[in-house]
């Protein structure tokens, strides 16, 4: 999952709100990649640094930009399908110094959402650092921006992660889930380290992806009990993309056979387009899937908030025998919130059938 | 007959009468001038508001206030986002920069509702400048130039559209800069909620409440409304009656056209064309003077608001700008109300023309029956419009219903003036027993159809001079008094460290007789800024500082730390009476307070409440302590001053005797009422004019009258003379009347607009010079007036009277 170039737009988001010229296409037009060109004053990502749990759950603030994402694929009593997102951003404006309280560098974005066939209702929440109104805890874990949380409800000595409490609201819809799993994180890229561009750029990044999902739903105050599957994506960085990306597909997929997915593609422009993945076996061991493995294929585009987006694809990964074609939920699942992009549930068939995620970004 | 030949014949008029022509334009481009002239300032200043109401979202968005009008702690801000309630915080409060003091408004940026309009451009690189040391404010182009960087404030930059004097910075900044860490104003409620949200009181209790926007003391538009109305009525009254000399200069032309349109209907011209041509005429002159009266309405907008926006800041604190940038539709009203003017003005005329009967019967009979249905009329209006003003004045409430009572005094003043004339006329006539006599007072009283409208003109421009003279005077002689007995210590000093004013005090101690300090905070009292002072227990303040009401012993009782004076603004503002509590916040939280005095504190926008200075210092530790009142002789000032200047370097502003303060707080209180006054003279300037061009039109129209006086002996110089002392008895009557109708209008604005508008109420003081030179005035005028129209009379040729048998009978 990935939420890069959110973050990038986090570090502008501030100075679009105090612009509120609403001056958002400029701003995204000085290109995906546009977060700060140097790490400087930053920790910095480096290889075979393993993870340290349960510290790893809670925030970096050494680090420019991080991620506690999560999407799950439920289910209700009648078979309807629903997509659900909550997601906390953090973006450090400047190195932690010792200021505290509003000037404490930190600023929190919090984006939710619900997905069904026909609707896709959004929210979005902005914070300060250093004031309550946002923030992780690592120990006991709990991550939050305003009513939005997510807590972890795991015994002592047990992974936080294992079993989490989550929950948003917005105008029009609401959500509480209860997420297990007994599996333990699993670290994508090379123990951790995923790189995302052919220069280097990388960052430290670990998911969840063995959630089993149940709780209720809230659809224009009726409530809707659901089950279903969820996969949390934990990433931390300085400096995640190359200048020349312009934006990306991003899937995460829960084959029915038990295996777990994770493949993305990174747009540049002039050159090859950077790929890369995770093939998760049942058991939880991951094995990376290095550059131009992946093939990913738009097959159709819709119109979506007046741009053309694809919304059925075809993903092969021959060398794991995988060739399938994807389906959005809901082919608008547009969110609009002051950084726009494409997220959404989908559903696949092919070699193996299932269902999963989608994120794509820079469709402009 | 072609439509062009009778429109040059019906212009020719003006080529042979270029002054009439000149009046006519004259008059309607005076009354554009002033209507649209006022209009344009009232428009820069309700722009000013709505900018500072909209940068805060203040003019549609509800507000969470503290329910004790104390600050709200950050704790509750947080606990209400844990709880999902969408709302923003806000601290508002001033700083003193150099000397003086600047309204800040910390604001967070990232939870501000859409609806809000905050800062300016911010570069990616500056967003974490904003939020964090050095930090980044916005301000109006003209406060960012001059107060960038100025300790304590931060760079700011500079944003169209901010309003004056106010600093647009972090919400972290403005409580390190207004010493409130942790403390918030209020609290800005999103429009959009999310479902299911937990009530209020379970939340933060019964420490916050919700207000709509409207009372939580933010409408600037509001609270300087009366201003501008008072602005607005002047603009209209000078409208009416730059509308006054338009309809004499056309009744003019048109009585003087009359053989003229017969010549033309007899050739063969329908009156319908006739009546077309003459609306073309009249629209041509319209958009001609109407066009010249929209430039001058600019000249004089531009004129007017350096003082209006003076006079705003002294008298609100509100802040506009100097300058003058207006709307198209600014323009587009101010000629459409040219037109309409002129429409207006013209109606009876053009009727005349159309029914213009082609051989026309000597009616010699027949204006009497008019007058006595048209004073019928009038007086039927006017005994129900001053019956409604009593009405009114008895029974309303509030500045529209102050307001109202006005506009239905003067109107029915206005209207029942000529009935008074005429019942006074006839009475004169009655009585005298000469032919002549006889003839003088039927003969003005025949005179007085055509006379009235310019003798109400003269009228409302007389009473509203009475009016608005008095109520300045009241103030002025109030004010004056109570500047006199307020500024008792002799010198003021103000340091700029704590260690100057260490220096500052010893140095001066041995010439004193005692060094009274002058310290202050300043806190939000239920979203209002309120000044509080910590106050000597000197004689210099229980013998001098005069008090509205109070409770028994009200210094002892400040003495003793528990009670405070509170001046009378903020008294009316919460509807406080001696005895009562009100609440302040402290840093250790709301403190309730006795309430034991209430003073006049004339001229301040901000509410004022006087404690003792223990309780001060105790409450607020960290006050600034920094100036200082000297008590000393008032000979030894100059010595003093000359030797302080000597001993330390002083910034001008340092330093400062109770003479030039005096003289300070003068020339303030005068600004204040330039414009009120620049107003005033022009309004009777236009009275005049008005007059002038009724009785030049009459002087034309009456020939048939007077010639047949003259054919039986009178001189035409015995005429002229008895011409004038019609007008100056007129205008002397009207001036009469006018006095109590003035009186009238100066209890109104003393005892209930001004009580509404700035919250003060003023006793009423009685300058009987000043209507005497009024009445003076108005003679003056009616001199004036008069003196061309019978210079003309006393040289019209004999053969023109003769000729009036000719042709007029």
């Amino acid at each position: 999952m990935n939420g890069d170039w959110m973050i990038r737009a986090l570090g502008t988001v501030a100075g679009l709100l105090l612009a509120l010229s609403l001056s958002a296409p400029a701003a995204l037009a000085q290109g995906f990649a546009g977060l700060g060109q140097s790490a400087e004053g930053f920790a910095v990502p480096v290889p075979d640094r393993p993870f340290d749990f349960p510290a790893d759950h809670g925030a970096h603030p050494d680090y420019r930009i991080e991620w506690w994402y999560l999407t799950a694929n439920l289910t209700g009593p009648d078979g309807t399908d629903y997509g659900i997102q909550w997601t906390l951003f953090r973006s450090a404006l400047a190195p932690e110094g010792a200021a505290q309280g509003w000037s404490r560098p930190q600023i929190w974005m919090g984006h939710a959402a619900l997905t069904t066939a026909d609707t896709h209702r959004v929210a979005e929440r902005f914070a300060r650092g250093g004031v309550g109104q946002a923030g992780v805890t690592a120990e006991p874990f709990d991550a939050w921006i305003d009513d939005w949380s997510m807590t972890s409800r795991a015994e002592l000595g047990e992974d936080a992660y294992k079993t989490l409490d989550v929950s948003a609201r917005g105008a029009n819809f609401s959500y509480a889930l209860r997420l297990d799993t007994d599996a333990p994180p699993v670290p994508q890229g090379i123990d951790g380290y995923s790189v995302k561009s052919a220069e280097g750029q990388a960052s430290y990044y670990y998911s969840q992806p063995f959630y089993t999902v149940s709780g209720t739903l809230t659809l224009d105050g009726e409530d809707i009990p659901v089950t279903g599957r969820a996969w949390l994506d934990r990433e931390w960085s300085s400096q995640p993309l190359s200048e020349d990306q312009t934006g990306w597909d991003w899937f995460s997929l829960h084959l029915d056979s038990g295996e777990k997915v994770m493949a993305f593609r990174l747009r540049q422009t002039g050159g090859a387009d950077y790929t890369s993945g995770t093939w998760i076996a049942a058991d939880g061991t991951p094995t990376p899937v290095p550059d131009g493995v992946i093939e990913v294929t738009p097959l159709e585009t819709a119109e979506v908030a007046g741009r053309d987006v694809p919304v059925r694809w075809r993903l092969a990964i021959p060398e794991r025998d995988l060739n399938i074609e994807t389906r959005a939920l809901n082919p608008q699942a547009w969110m609009a919130t002051a950084f726009s992009y494409w997220e959404g549930p989908l559903r696949f068939d092919g070699t193996t059938a299932g269902i999963g995620y989608l994120e794509m970004t820079g469709y402009d | 007959m072609s439509n062009w030949w009778i429109l040059r014949a019906l212009l020719s008029h003006w080529m042979r009468r270029p002054f009439q022509l000149f009046t006519l334009l004259l008059g309607l481009a005076i009354g554009t001038a002033l209507w649209s002239g006022v209009q344009a300032v009232n428009a820069e200043a309700r722009a000013s508001y709505d900018r500072a109401a909209g940068m805060l979202g203040g003019d549609m968005l509800d507000r969470l206030i503290s329910t004790t009008g104390a600050d709200i702690a950050q704790a509750d801000y947080i606990a209400l986002r844990r709880a999902g309630w969408q709302v923003s915080p806000v601290l508002e409060g001033r700083v003193r920069v150099g000397g003086e003091g600047v309204r800040v408004i910390g604001v967070d940026p990232l939870t501000a509702p859409a609806e809000t309009q905050l800062g300016g451009a911010v570069g990616d690189g500056e967003v974490a400048q904003f939020f964090a040391p050095p930090y980044l404010g916005f301000a109006h182009p003209v406060t960012a130039e001059r107060l960038s960087g100025v300790a304590p404030l931060p760079e700011l930059r500079s944003f169209d559209g901010r309003v004056t004097g106010a600093v647009v910075v972090d919400i972290g900044l403005a409580q390190g800069l207004l010493d409130r860490d942790g403390l918030l104003s209020y609290l800005t409620v999103h429009g959009e909620q999310p479902a299911g949200l937990p009530p209020l009181e379970e939340v933060t209790g019964d420490r916050l409440r919700r207000s709509a926007p409207e009372d939580s003391g933010m409408g600037l538009g509001q609270l300087t409304d009366s201003f501008h109305l008072n602005l607005t009525a002047f603009g209209f009254l000078s409208f009416v009656v730059g509308l006054f000399i338009v309809n004499a200069a056309i009744g003019l032309a048109g009585e003087q056209r009359k053989p003229l349109f017969r010549t033309l209907r007899t050739c063969g011209a329908s009156s319908r064309a006739l009546v077309l041509l003459l609306g073309v005429e009249l629209l041509t002159l319209a958009v001609i003077a109407g066009g010249a009266g929209l430039a001058m309405g600019y000249l004089l907008a531009g004129a007017l608001l350096p003082d209006v926006a003076a006079s705003l800041r002294g008298l609100y604190g509100a802040s506009v700008s100097g300058e003058l940038t207006l709307q198209p539709i600014w323009w587009l009203t101010g000629g459409a109300i040219s037109l309409f003017g002129a429409g207006v003005a013209a109606a009876q005329s053009l009727w005349r023309a159309y029914r213009l009967p082609l051989l026309a019967p000597a009616q010699p009979q027949a204006w009497l029956a008019a007058q006595h249905r048209t004073l019928r009329l009038q007086g039927f209006g006017a005994l129900v419009l001053l019956t409604a003003a009593a009405l009114l004045a008895v029974f309303g409430t509030g500045l529209i219903a102050g307001f109202a009572t006005l506009g239905a005094l003067l109107i029915g003043a206005a209207l029942g003036l000529p009935v008074l004339l005429a019942i006074a006329l006839a009475m004169f006539e009655r009585r005298s027993s000469t032919a002549f006599g006889q003839w003088f007072w039927a003969d003005t009283r025949q005179q007085l159809t055509s006379l009235s409208l310019a003798l109400m003109a003269l009228l409302l421009a007389l009473s509203v001079n009475i009016g608005v003279g008095t109520m300045v005077d009241s103030f002025r002689t109030t004010f004056l008094g109570w500047l006199d007995q307020r500024l008792t210590p002799e010198l003021y000093i103000a340091a700029r460290t704590p260690e100057e004013a260490e220096a500052f005090t010893a140095w001066i101690a041995p010439h004193s007789d005692a060094i009274l300090p002058v310290w202050s905070v300043e806190e939000q009292v239920q979203g209002w800024p309120v000044e509080i002072y910590g106050v000597p227990d000197h004689p210099t303040y229980r013998d001098n500082w005069p008090l509205l009401s109070s409770l028994p012993q009200p210094w002892d009782a400040i003495a003793a730390g528990n009670a405070a004076h509170v001046s009378e603004q903020l008294a009316r503002r919460f509807d406080l009476t001696p005895g009562d509590t009100v609440t302040v916040p402290t840093r250790a939280g709301a403190w309730e307070v006795t309430v034991a005095g209430i003073y006049a504190d004339y001229g301040n926008p901000i509410g004022q409440l006087r404690i003792g200075l223990d309780a001060l210092t105790d409450r607020w530790p960290e006050v600034e302590r920094l100036r200082f009142a000297i008590r000393m002789a008032p000979e030894d000032v100059p010595d003093v001053i000359a030797g302080m200047r000597e001993a330390f370097t002083l910034d001008p502003n340092q330093l400062i005797d109770q003479t030039s303060l005096k003289a300070l707080s003068r020339g303030i209180f005068e600004r204040t009422f330039t414009v009120t006054a620049a107003l005033n003279v022009l309004t009777l300037a236009v009275a005049a004019l008005a007059l002038l061009t009724s009785l030049l039109t009459l002087s034309t129209m009456r020939l048939p009258q007077l010639a047949p006086v003259w054919a039986l002996g009178l001189t035409r110089r015995q005429l002229g003379w008895v011409e004038l002392g019609k007008s100056l008895m007129l205008a002397g009557f009207t001036a009469v009347i006018a006095l109590p109708v003035g009186l009238a209008v100066a209890w109104l604005l003393l005892a209930v607009v001004n009580v509404q508008a700035f919250g003060w109420r003023l006793p009423l003081h009685l300058i009987p010079i000043d209507w005497a030179r009024l009445g003076l005035l108005a003679i003056l005028t009616a001199l004036l007036a008069s003196a061309l129209p019978i210079w003309r009379l006393a040289r019209t040729p004999p053969g023109r009277l003769i000729q009036v048998f000719a042709n007029e009978r």
